[in-house]
This record gives C-alpha cells, sequence and structure tokens, in this order.
C-alpha cells in the first residue's frame, strides 16, 4: 500500500507495551535530535483519547486540526501539520483528544502513511501502552521499532510480547521481511543497578535479545524538559539524557557509536531476585 | 485445485445421488479428502463418581486441556456388558457438562445409544492408540522420506505470549523461551537457551519424552500431564542446564554438568 517513491522516508514506531515508560518523552526527544541534524521529522500521536505529544512539544495551544480529522476526511493533512517553532523540520501530528482509538481505521492510517513518506524523512509514530487497536495501527506500518524498556521486570515482559507482535503483525512480518528492532533503555539508574535493585543492561539485553539503541539515565532535567513543553535535546542539550537521545538519533541514522555501558555489576538483579525465592 | 474443488462442490446429498446415476463420470470429480487428526480418548472408570473427580482435579489445573480437541469416549468400562444404558448416558452428559466435545464413542454397542442424545455420534471409529501409530508410521515411510516431518526447530526466541504447538514430534529452540510464552511438543523439548516460560512435552509419545534447557529459569515444565512449577524445584537447579523427565511417573528434574 504504502507507496516508496520519493524520498527513502523511515517510519519508526515507539513503543513499550508497558505505560509510563517514556515513550512520549522518548518520541519527542528522538524526534527532535533528529531534526536538530537537519532531518526533515513527523511526529505522530496514536494514543487517541489520551494524547500527551502536543504537551511535551509545548504544543497543546496550537492544535486545531488532528490524526482522526484527516483519516475521516474533515482536514487535509498540512492543514493538521503543525510545525515546531523552535525546529523548522520538526513537524506534529496531534492525536484526538475526545474520541477514542476506535476512531483509527486500517486504511485511514496507511494513507496518512503514505502521505507523510512522500513528505518527511523520518515519521515518528509515538504508541499508546497496551497491545490494543491504536498499538497495532502505530507498529502496523513500520520499518524501525524503538522498543523503550525500563530495567525492570513487568516492563522487560511487556517489551518481550511487543518485539513477538513485531515479528508477526506488522506489514513487514506479513511480507516475510522484519522490522528492524532497537532497544532504547531508559530511567536507567547505575548506581542501583550496581547495588542490585534494579535489572542490569546485560539482564535486559540477554532476556530481550534486541541490539541496543541507547541508554538514558534517570534524571530531574526530563521532568522539567516535560513540564516546559520542550524536548530535552533542546531544553538542555549537554545534560546526560539529552547526550543519550542524541547519541541515539545518531545510530538511528547509521553511525556506529559504542553504547557506553556502565560499569560491570557483581551480582544481578534477576540472581538476587531468585536468590531470595524458593 | 480450488476451482475444480469449487466446480464439483455438491448442492446437497440428494443431487450427488441423482448426478451419479444419470452420468457415472461425474463421481469422479467429488474430492473427497482423508485427514489424520490426533484425537483425545476418556475412558471413565467405575464408579464413575470417583473417575469424574479426578477429571475435574485435572481440569482445575489445566482448564483448556480439551478445548477445541477432538475427543473419543471409550465407555468400554463404563457399560460392563450389561442391557442398561443408564450409567453409559450419565457418563456422557457428565462429560458433555464439562464442555468436553465428543466426536465419537467406542466400547459400546450402537443400539445402546439408539433414541437418546447421542445417537447421531459415530461409534465405528477405527485409529490407532498414538504411540504405536507414529512408530508405525516412521518405519513404513523410511527415514529419507520426511527426516523433518518429526521435529521443528525454531530459529529464534519465543517471545511472552507466543505459543509453539508442535504435537508431531521434539521441538527445538535457538534461543530464549520467555517468561509468559509456551511450548508444547509431541515429543520432546530442546531449548538452546534460557527456558523462562512453559515447556510441555510429552504430548503425544507420553512419558518418553524429556524437556532440555541450556538454563533452567522456567514457569512450569509437564511432561505426559506430569508438571511442577518453579516452587517445585529448589535454588540449586535455578539458572542451570537442567533435564526433565518421567521416571516411574514422577516428574525428575536433574542438573546437566
Amino acid at each position: 500500500m504504502e507507496s516508496m517513491v520519493g524520498r527513502m522516508a523511515k517510519v519508526v514506531v515507539v513503543t513499550s507495551g508497558k505505560g509510563g515508560v517514556g515513550k512520549t518523552t522518548s518520541s519527542a526527544a528522538l524526534g527532535a535530535a533528529l531534526a536538530q541534524t537537519g532531518q526533515k521529522v513527523a511526529l505522530v500521536d496514536f494514543d487517541v483519547g489520551l494524547r500527551n505529544l502536543d504537551l511535551i512539544m509545548g504544543a497543546e495551544r496550537r492544535v486545531v486540526f488532528d490524526l482522526v480529522n484527516v483519516i475521516h476526511g474533515d482536514a487535509r493533512l498540512c492543514q493538521a501539520l503543525i510545525r515546531d517553532k523552535r525546529l523548522p523540520a520538526l513537524s506534529l501530528l496531534a492525536a484526538s483528544q475526545t474520541r477514542d482509538k476506535d476512531a483509527l481505521t486500517h486504511d485511514g492510517v496507511a494513507q496518512v502513511i503514505a502521505d507523510l513518506r512522500a513528505e518527511f524523512d523520518w515519521i515518528i509514530c509515538d504508541s499508546p501502552a497496551g497491545i490494543e487497536r491504536g498499538a497495532m495501527l502505530a507498529m502496523r506500518f513500520a520499518d524501525v521499532a524503538v522498543v523503550v524498556v525500563n530495567p525492570e521486570v513487568s516492563s522487560v515482559r511487556d517489551s518481550d510480547r511487543i518485539i513477538g507482535l513485531l515479528d508477526s503483525r506488522t506489514c513487514r512480518a506479513e511480507r516475510g521481511e522484519t522490522v528492524d528492532k532497537r532497544l532504547l533503555v531508559t530511567r536507567f539508574d547505575p548506581a542501583r543497578a550496581a547495588k542490585g535493585e534494579m535489572m542490569s543492561i546485560d539482564d535486559v539485553l540477554e532476556i530481550l535479545a534486541v541490539p541496543l539503541l541507547g541508554i538514558i539515565p534517570e534524571s530531574l532535567d526530563v521532568l522539567s524538559a516535560s513540564n516546559l513543553g520542550c524536548p530535552i535535546t533542546l531544553h538542555r542539550p549537554a545534560s546526560p539524557p539529552a547526550r543519550g537521545y542524541a547519541e541515539a538519533a545518531q545510530r538511528l541514522l547509521g553511525e556506529e557509536l559504542p553504547v557506553r555501558a556502565p560499569a560491570a555489576q557483581r551480582r544481578g538483579f534477576m540472581s538476587r531476585l531468585f536468590g531470595k525465592a524458593a | 485445485m480450488y476451482a475444480e474443488r469449487s466446480e464439483t462442490r455438491p448442492t446437497s446429498a440428494d443431487s450427488v445421488e441423482a448426478r451419479a446415476a444419470a452420468s457415472p463420470p461425474a463421481l469422479s470429480q467429488i474430492a473427497v479428502r482423508g485427514r489424520s487428526v490426533l484425537a483425545l480418548v476418556v475412558a471413565p472408570e467405575a464408579p464413575l463418581d470417583d473417575w469424574l473427580a479426578a477429571l475435574d482435579e485435572h481440569l482445575a489445573s489445566a482448564p483448556n486441556f480439551f478445548a477445541g480437541r477432538p475427543v473419543i469416549a471409550d465407555l468400554s468400562a463404563t457399560h460392563a456388558g450389561v442391557a442398561d444404558p443408564a450409567p453409559v448416558l450419565q457418563a456422557l452428559s457428565a462429560l458433555a457438562v464439562r464442555n468436553i466435545k465428543l466426536i465419537g464413542v467406542e466400547g459400546i454397542d450402537p443400539a445402546l445409544l439408539s433414541h437418546t442424545l447421542w445417537n447421531r455420534l459415530p461409534t465405528m471409529l477405527r485409529g490407532r492408540e498414538a504411540p504405536r501409530e507414529v512408530k508405525r508410521g516412521r518405519a513404513s515411510q523410511g527415514r529419507a522420506a520426511q527426516p523433518s516431518a518429526c521435529s521443528l526447530i525454531i530459529d529464534r526466541p519465543v517471545r511472552s505470549g507466543q505459543s509453539i504447538v508442535f504435537e508431531g514430534g521434539d521441538v527445538t529452540v535457538i534461543g530464549a523461551v520467555a517468561s509468559g510464552a509456551e511450548v508444547v511438543a509431541g515429543g520432546s523439548i530442546h531449548v538452546e537457551g534460557a527456558l523462562r516460560g512453559r515447556a510441555i512435552a510429552g504430548v503425544t509419545v507420553g512419558e518418553t519424552a524429556r524437556i532440555f534447557c541450556r538454563r533452567l529459569e522456567a514457569e512450569l515444565v509437564a511432561i505426559a500431564g506430569r508438571y511442577r512449577t518453579a516452587e517445585g524445584w529448589g535454588d540449586e537447579l535455578q539458572g542451570r542446564p537442567a533435564q526433565a523427565r518421567c521416571e516411574r511417573g514422577q516428574l525428575q528434574l536433574t542438573a546437566l554438568e
């Protein structure tokens, strides 16, 4: 369905299964970081009914038309796209807050994605939590999946479920191709991981068996950036999380940057967990 | 193939016979396919109440055991040669109440079921017990003919929420079986990685099946209906290469080192 004419656009889904792990923050930060390198980026919020991306981007007062309006033919795509005032290469397609996820149709989303491919280098789809309709449609047309995971067992298991769905329920999977899956570990606290109070990066990678896109350390800067409506890579470019996102964006662009892993731990979270049980 | 089938699809049994009488060659076009499926056989025993209690216990631990599977009732022990259909009907209704859907009955005189709810169930099913059938099939076909028919190799990790079901033989997984995933095999299960989900082996071959894994972190292992959860083995096995097998009706887990 999706035409590949014109530029070689990449559709990225930012997904996780579990809620509250940092999908929207990561979508905004990766989108801004890519736009800061000169790429044309469209951020699409698929969380119909619980939209947040417009707030994180500081565009909540500029939303006139949204994704559902475009799908239903009430507005043209160019009317609904909101161009960022700080980064002209970055545009936002907001979700509708007043509708529910059934307002998204497969063919409608396919058409919007196809139209965006003709205009942008990167289309970043911010998935809702869960594995219901909104999340399935957000991943449906993806070429690349950024799986956001927190270093704790429930997040890791939900991400594993999502990776299974990416391998079976996407257009690429149904054509016999694969979605390029990358792991973005967020809210990582090296000190707690060293004490075994949190899963280590090695534990997470061992379970999920997906290449690492980046590690974003836990930081109050992320919270203040969200409250200000400014992606962290614009708000505090020198902060550790902003550097993490900027490097992740460079890896998405194909650069081979080593991921700086924190020091190795003596005893992992998993062994502690199972050491106690029995 | 599809076109041919749609051309010859009969509208009713009567019209097929009529056409066959008028022009005999037409019959040869009707495609009737044979299919062999694996059916589960339940054999209620006397006293029925005790047997049903055991069945209920089994269903409580595995509610979906019979779901979607063809089931045959072997009633030879139920009617015990008497002409009274009451115990047979009691057994059949007890199975129906538990939502076990029968495709046939065996071991009784079909006349016992006439004028009852069950009179349309096939009673002349001919089949062989599964383990024997598997062995014979292999011997007569020759090993070279279908070398892959008895094993399934999964070349990627089995993710949470995924279910691999292969009743035809052994399953080998190159990678981990995640927490919340399950592998069900007719024969043995080999996990060349960490087993963190469920492994259910021996669905077809029974107690001769085994489960092997590089790292035992499973939620549940089962062979031929005998199962253990992670609480059932100690710290000394957790995280180690291990095998599970049946020994004198007991599920045994041992380290492989």
